[in-house]
Parts: C-alpha cells; sequence; structure tokens
C-alpha cells in the first residue's frame, strides 16, 4: 500500500511555524498517533524549520520550506526540505548546556532535541536540496541481532 | 498577532512572570523583552510561571540559558513554577531540572527564595 502523503510549503519566517505545528498535529492525530507522540512531532518539526531558516536561510525570510508529512503503518515520517546553505551531520557537536550557561549563549540544542525525540533521523543533500528525515515507528523496534560470532558458523 | 504573551505580577521580593501560550523561534524574543526589563528595573528575584504556557522549543529555553548567569551574578535567580507535564518534559530532555529551580508552585518559588537568602 503506498503511504499517504500530506504536505504543506511555508515561507521561510518563523512567524509560520505556529500553522507549521498546527498542520502537523491534525494529521499525526489522524493517523492515530498518541499525544506523546504528536507532541514529539511538534518540536522535532518545529526545530527542523527553525534551523532551516536561521541556518540554511540565514534568516532570510523570503524563501521556501517544503514540508511533507509521510503516514506508513508502521511508522510515520516528516520530510522538510529547503535549497540552502547544506547541514553537515559530522560538523555537529552536541552542545553542552553547562558551558551554553556559562558562556551566555544558546545554540546547537535543535539539534539534539530532534535525536532525543526521533527514532530515526537522517539528513541528505542532493544537487541543491537539503532534506531532513524524521522517523518515528508505530512500535518499538526489535534490538539489532548482534552478528553470529565467527566460531559458531 | 503573536500567541504568546508575558504578565507580570509582583509577590513578595519576587517578580512572577506569568508566560501564556506557546514560546518559539518567534515569541522567543517577548520573554528575553520581559527578562531585560526585569533587570533594568534592579528585579533579579523572578519566578517563570508556566501553567498557561502549552508549548516551548529550544528557542524559548534558550532565553532561561542565556540569562541565568547574569541574574544568579545580580544575587536573583529565576525560578520556574507549574510547568504543564508536557512542557516540563521539553526541559527534562536537555538536562534544565540540573540547572534550574523547577518548583510545582510559586509558593514553592517564593520559599526557595527565603531559603537561598538565609546565611549558610
Amino acid at each position: 500500500m503506498p503511504p499517504a502523503v500530506y504536505t504543506i510549503s511555508i515561507p521561510s519566517s518563523t512567524r509560520r511555524l505556529e500553522e507549521v505545528r498546527r498542520f502537523v498535529e491534525r494529521h499525526a492525530r489522524a493517523a492515530n498517533l498518541n499525544e506523546t507522540t504528536v507532541e514529539h512531532f511538534k518540536i522535532a518539526v518545529d526545530e527542523a524549520c527553525t534551523n532551516v531558516i536561521k541556518h540554511a536561510y540565514q534568516g532570510a525570510d523570503n524563501r521556501t520550506i517544503d514540508i511533507a508529512l509521510i503516514v506508513r503503518p508502521d511508522r510515520f515520517t516528516v520530510s522538510i526540505r529547503d535549497n540552502g546553505r547544506a547541514f553537515d551531520p559530522q560538523c555537529y557537536r552536541t552542545p553542552d548546556i553547562m558551558a551554553s550557561v556559562r558562556e551566555r549563549r544558546a545554540g546547537g540544542f535543535g539539534v539534539l532535541i530532534i535525536q532525543r525525540l526521533m527514532d530515526h533521523v537522517e539528513y541528505r543533500t542532493e544537487g541543491a536540496v537539503n532534506e531532513v528525515l524524521m522517523t518515528k515507528y508505530r512500535t518499538p523496534q526489535p534490538e539489532p541481532v548482534p552478528p553470529p560470532s565467527p566460531g559458531l558458523r | 498577532m503573536s500567541n504568546f504573551s508575558v504578565g507580570f505580577r509582583t509577590s513578595g521580593p519576587a517578580q512572577i512572570l506569568d508566560l501564556k501560550g506557546e514560546l518559539d523561534a518567534h515569541t522567543a524574543s517577548e520573554l528575553e523583552a520581559a527578562i531585560q526589563k526585569c533587570q533594568e528595573e534592579d528585579q533579579h528575584k523572578i519566578i517563570v510561571n508556566g501553567e498557561n504556557l502549552r508549548y516551548i522549543s529550544s528557542a524559548g529555553l534558550g532565553v532561561f540559558m542565556a540569562y541565568i548567569e547574569e541574574i544568579r551574578e545580580a544575587g536573583g535567580d529565576i525560578k520556574i513554577s507549574a510547568l504543564q507535564a508536557k512542557v516540563y518534559n521539553v526541559f527534562d530532555l536537555l538536562g534544565f531540572p540540573m540547572l534550574f529551580d523547577i518548583v510545582a508552585s510559586d509558593a514553592e518559588a517564593l520559599e526557595r527564595f527565603e531559603t537561598d537568602s538565609q546565611p549558610k
């Protein structure tokens, strides 16, 4: 069965974050996600769009962010696309809350929140288009099975 | 029209900021302005009441991180009271309970301020 896909495109302005959260909330509830998971998606999508506005588009409010919600029987995925500066997860360093307080600055926590709330996060860039895919599975995934030890083969 | 507002109340030695609505990258500047207003008025004992705060993102949490040292250096503190569970969970996700006094009510926050000011 093909997944159900719901899309919205917004200009890159923080004014539109509330509208995005309502969009996610409506469709996540319609997909029968529990309230905690709905809340987690609202935050993750807000954080990802905020990062696109601040970093990919460096504050420009006239660019476009394309958001797609992809509903499958076993998982719910959000895709967020932009064509600004790419985010390189290899260069990301987990911020230290104590150091941020000491230095009176706060940045990089959005990525951390997304990582902590989602089951799977993937960043990719193809040509001029950057995409982050954020997924939660409806049921907990089984622990990965360790590879068999050579001695048992 | 912003879906976030800050109300000001005074209780004993503390300034209470009543947050209402949704705190995100768009509305965080309003909380920042409210804290700056407290500082300008030399009011460094601040209670942030979250009873009517329905949502917070890292942009909102960032305001607390950016100001807490300054406020503490001035002899005050930011205590956070009456958070809804779903909002508390976001504070908890980043380890805020280690850094901030997060309490159930304004009365408890006031008690903490009293305890803080007692000689140790």
